[in-house]
């Protein structure tokens, strides 16, 4: 039997530019589990939007998808026709885009945005069920339903951001894809919206994709946490198995640099830059700048390995096992500033 | 890669660029080629045989000589009044650009100036460019420039005198144009950073500002050359310009003037037409090309 | 007592009658140069408090003053001196640079226009010096253009271009909320190298209370143009009085599974513009603790410890501090010992 909602097998996206071949995605594999919040975190340029957009084969040309698989339950997305893909966006995985609620339409009312969706999908509803249907969501992200007569310039940026929320879970999606969504909110309001959207999920028992680049929204928000670098998934585990004990040497020192009650002044950034995601180094990506390099990081692409049960990583280090004395792993031999 | 290739690939996305510089270059060549091989006379009156069909090989009838001379070629042919139409070309085309650049140049010029004093500086300086803009802008220039230029005379008026006299109209749009660009500048934090670093006012301008300025200082003189042309032309076809000067607008006049057309005498027509219509297209394109250069939200990424 | 800065009961309206900062005091020395975090949200003046500072806007009412003098009515020469003396760093590092230059141009300049070099080659030396204290090395950088370069190595370079000037007081308005996590750390950390290696008092402006608790001795917390809470940073953070204070510091995003998010239910903000708030403590209308008088006048600010003033009524058993006095909190704690102004050896912190 499946156990995932959405399967991403061996996922490649790239961009043939004109400066060369920008590898946006290389190999990802990841499952998402039915009802789970998982975060799929990294840096600027770390291919995470982009995997966002090949889920839901978004990716437009210069962007191609040459090889992989995208498994929403049993059909192959990659496989559809654009019409029957079209179905699938939003009534079974839905968006809620970066700056999403710039991206409101000014001069239609909430309501009307929310039905639009549906009526794009024919879902044979009466006009009376479907404006049920929207109240119903407005409800879900606690607004009131008559925000629904409102136009997008009354509303406050929190209340925009929760209606753009009720907007791509109106249909009841399976997935749910979140792509930033609180990056312009200020904090109080952020928590008010990632709360919002913690209660409709488990209400509907969705499953959650959060994209972003903020740990701490990570570690207060998801399950299981995917990390991101160069395009490639270097770590991916339960959020109290990588915060605990994190793997791979870029997800220790990315933990490490965060700052956190009671270790003031201590600056411990990851030295070097990273890499161009159309001139990636060969072997592990991470080589220039990992403090562990060893023989085959300059070789070879190291393979998602899973030394433990719902952790995985993509590191040599970890061939044989997590290393028994635990002496590398703890090793911090991070610069100092 | 060295900047001439860079330059190269640069035109290679920018098609419309490509093709106007091209047509441009061409010009410069037909004009300075061409001003080698014909004579100024020809583009006179009666410094050819007059209604001459274009030909390669031409014979007057009376001429009883003409077994043993070379016969003449008039490739654009020649009008009813005896100019060789390739010589008008030649230097029809000169002239009436040389109108478009003098007004084009002068009205940039005007326009920068009063532009970044407008924005820079801001206060009632600023509410009266602007308040002056906008009415001149509501004025039908032609009209204006009709006025002006018939109580001149037409005895009187050169080519320059033309020029400057399209000048008079040509500043506003400039001068709104880099205004508003000044205005948007003057908050970026790199304007701040050079405020940071101890520049003054005029130093911010012309070393932070002006740079950046360029691409739209150079589509902001297509354009006003484009209207200057077009202003040159408008006037001349009525007849309110040097009637003598072979430019393209007053040989028109003279097409409209003579009956060209009914005539059978379409070549007198067609070349300055023509070459008017690739003037324009020449503009076009390159203006087209530089709002590529010079807006980054159009400009696609390396 | 040598005052650097003092911001004496600035009010700054924008046209259109948006109070960005209404009637906000406090001033700091710097015998013990010392990094201060001015936190906020969107809207909280905390920006327009960094432009005034710098004299890139001035207050309605009130006064900026820097060394005694006001900003808004210093002589040329006045002012060309204040320049060498307060620089800043801004948010967005690609737009410090003027996309025309390579990035040369950023420290070409100062040095010339403030003629910190005798020689070519002693200003080579210079940039090199400043590039290598905030980790870049100058041959990876010198030369390419903004764009060449990550947003890491763009805002480093900004900084060792204020570490170029050597100034006194440093305005860093978000100088890490658009640089990737993982560089973060490092630019603050060479922002704590200008603090305690180059005596420079930092003025830090961000909404991210993170970064603010990490880099910060001292920290003011602004709401809608008002001061609610200021004081050192460790007292604040983790033990908030003010109930604004405690609603922003329950929501921080700890990238910790032991601090997890309050409950506290969240009062949704509306646009609210009306007299009240405009005449009582701003907080009012989504204070959960919100009394009678909060609405009547603006609570003065108690002096609940030492260390720690909050504007807010549920404290006035305390004394109150007068605002201009909100310096004293600024050098309530023994920070470190004061290095008497000798420059330190440049550390190289890649």
């Amino acid at each position: 039997m499946r156990d995932y909602v959405l399967r991403v097998n061996e996922l490649d996206v790239h961009y043939y530019t004109d400066a060369g071949v920008v590898k946006a995605s290389n190999q990802v594999t990841f499952d998402l589990k039915p009802g789970e919040r998982l975060g799929l975190v990294g840096e600027s340029g770390s291919g995470k939007s982009t995997l966002a957009l090949a889920i839901l084969r978004m990716i437009k040309p210069p962007g191609r998808i040459p090889h992989g698989q995208v498994m929403l339950e049993d059909t192959d997305l990659l496989t559809l026709s654009e019409e029957q893909i079209r179905n699938v966006r939003s009534r079974d995985i839905s968006m809620v885009p970066q700056g999403a609620m710039n991206s409101l339409n000014p001069v239609m009312r909430i309501k009307d945005q929310i039905l639009d969706t549906m009526v794009d999908h024919n879902l044979g509803l009466s006009t009376r069920a479907m404006e049920k249907m929207a109240a119903d969501a407005l409800r879900a992200v606690e607004l009131d339903p008559r925000v629904g007569n409102m136009f997008p310039h009354e509303l406050s940026g929190g209340m925009k951001q929760r209606a753009c929320i009720a907007i791509s879970i109106v249909m009841g999606p399976k997935v749910i894809i979140a792509d930033e969504p609180t990056s312009a909110l200020d904090v109080v309001t952020q928590r008010q919206v990632m709360q919002t959207i913690g209660r409709v999920q488990k209400d509907m028992g969705s499953a959650v994709v959060l994209i972003g680049h903020d740990m701490g929204l990570m570690a207060q928000f998801v399950d299981r946490i995917a990390v991101m670098y160069a395009g490639s998934l270097v770590e991916l585990g339960t959020i109290a198995e990588v915060f605990g004990e994190p793997f791979h040497p870029y997800t220790q020192m990315l933990i490490s640099s965060l700052p956190v009650l009671g270790r003031r002044g201590v600056f411990e950034g990851i030295p070097g830059i990273t890499p161009l995601l159309r001139d990636l180094p060969p072997g592990c990506s991470f080589h220039d700048r990992c403090p562990k390099v060893f023989g085959p990081c300059t070789q070879r692409v190291p393979e998602l390995l899973k030394p433990r049960a719902d952790h995985h990583v993509a590191c040599h280090l970890y061939e044989d096992g997590v290393p028994t004395t635990n002496g590398i792993v703890q090793d911090k031999d991070v610069v100092a500033t | 890669m060295s900047r001439f290739h860079l330059i190269l690939r640069y035109l290679k996305r920018n098609t419309p660029l490509a093709i106007g510089l091209g047509i441009l270059v061409f010009f410069i060549l037909f004009t300075s080629i061409g001003s080698l091989f014909v004579e100024t006379e020809a583009g006179y009156p009666l410094g050819a045989p007059a209604s001459v069909a274009p030909t390669m090989n031409y014979c007057p009838r009376i001429d009883p000589e003409c077994e043993t001379t070379e016969p003449e070629a008039y490739i654009f042919g020649t009008d009813g009044q005896g100019r060789d139409m390739l010589a008008v070309a030649v230097q029809g085309t000169w002239l009436t650009m040389r109108i478009g650049l003098l007004a084009g140049v002068i009205g940039v010029l005007t326009g920068t100036i009063l532009g970044f004093a407008s924005a820079f500086y801001g206060g009632t300086f600023d509410v009266l460019i602007r308040w002056m803009v906008d009415v001149l802008l509501t004025v039908p220039g032609l009209l204006v420039l009709v006025v002006i230029a018939s109580s001149l005379g037409d005895q009187t008026i050169s080519i320059t005198g033309m020029g400057l006299i399209i000048a008079l109209l040509a500043w506003m749009g400039p001068t709104r144009t880099i205004r508003s660009q000044v205005l948007s500048m003057r908050e970026r934090p790199y304007v701040m950073m050079a405020r940071l670093n101890g520049m003054s006012g005029p130093g911010i301008i012309m070393r932070e500002l002006i740079p950046n300025l360029l691409p739209y200082l150079g589509a902001g003189l297509v354009a006003s050359v484009t209207g200057a042309v077009f202003a040159s032309m408008g006037l001349a076809a009525l007849g309110l310009g040097p009637l003598r000067e072979p430019s393209l607008g007053v040989t028109i006049y003279w097409v409209i003037n003579q009956n060209a057309f009914l005539r059978g005498l379409w070549w007198w027509g067609a070349v300055p037409i023509i070459t008017v219509a690739l003037i324009f297209v020449m503009l076009f394109l390159i203006s087209v090309g530089l709002d590529e250069l010079a807006n980054p939200r159009v400009r696609r990424s390396e | 007592m040598s005052e650097l800065l003092a911001i004496k009961n600035v009010t700054k309206r924008f046209r259109g009658g948006t109070v960005a900062l209404d009637n906000v005091s406090f001033s700091i020395d710097d015998e013990v140069p010392s990094i201060i975090a001015v936190a906020g949200e969107s809207g909280s003046g905390k920006s327009t408090l960094g432009l005034m500072t710098l004299g890139f806007l001035t207050p309605s009412e009130g006064e900026v003053l820097y060394r005694g003098k006001d900003l808004s009515k210093m002589s040329r020469t006045e002012l060309f001196n204040f320049r060498k003396e307060a620089q800043a760093v801004f948010q967005d590092p690609f737009a410090a640079y003027n996309p025309f230059y390579n990035v040369d141009h950023i420290m070409n300049v100062p040095i010339r226009n403030f003629r910190l070099a005798k020689s070519n080659a002693e200003a080579k030396r210079m940039i090199d010096d400043a590039l290598t204290a905030v980790g870049l090395r100058p041959e990876e950088t010198l030369g390419r253009f903004p764009h060449q370069l990550s947003g890491g190595q763009r805002q480093r370079m900004v900084v060792a271009r204020a570490l170029l000037l050597k100034p006194k007081l440093l305005i860093a308005d978000e100088p890490v909320s658009m640089v990737d996590a993982s560089l973060r750390a490092t630019i603050l950390g060479s922002l704590h190298t200008l603090n305690r290696d180059f005596d420079i008092t930092i003025l830090y402006i961000t909404h991210d209370l993170t970064t603010a608790y990490h880099v910060s001795d001292y920290i003011l917390i602004l709401y809608r143009g008002a001061v609610m809470e200021a004081g050192f940073v460790e007292t604040v953070i983790s033990e908030p009085k003010h109930p604004y204070t405690q609603l922003l510091i329950d929501s921080i995003p700890w990238p910790d599974l032991e601090q997890q998010w309050g409950q506290q239910e969240i009062i949704d903000m509306e646009e609210d513009t009306s007299e009240a708030s405009m005449i009582g403590c701003k907080f009012a209308g989504r204070c959960p603790h919100v009394m009678e008088k909060c609405k009547v006048s603006p609570p003065p600010l108690y002096q609940v410890n030492d260390d720690r003033v909050a504007s807010c009524y549920l404290y006035d058993e305390n004394t109150v501090l007068p605002g201009e006095d909100l310096g004293k909190i600024f050098k309530s704690r023994k920070i470190r010992t004061p290095t008497n102004g000798a420059a330190p050896e440049i550390v190289v912190s890649r």
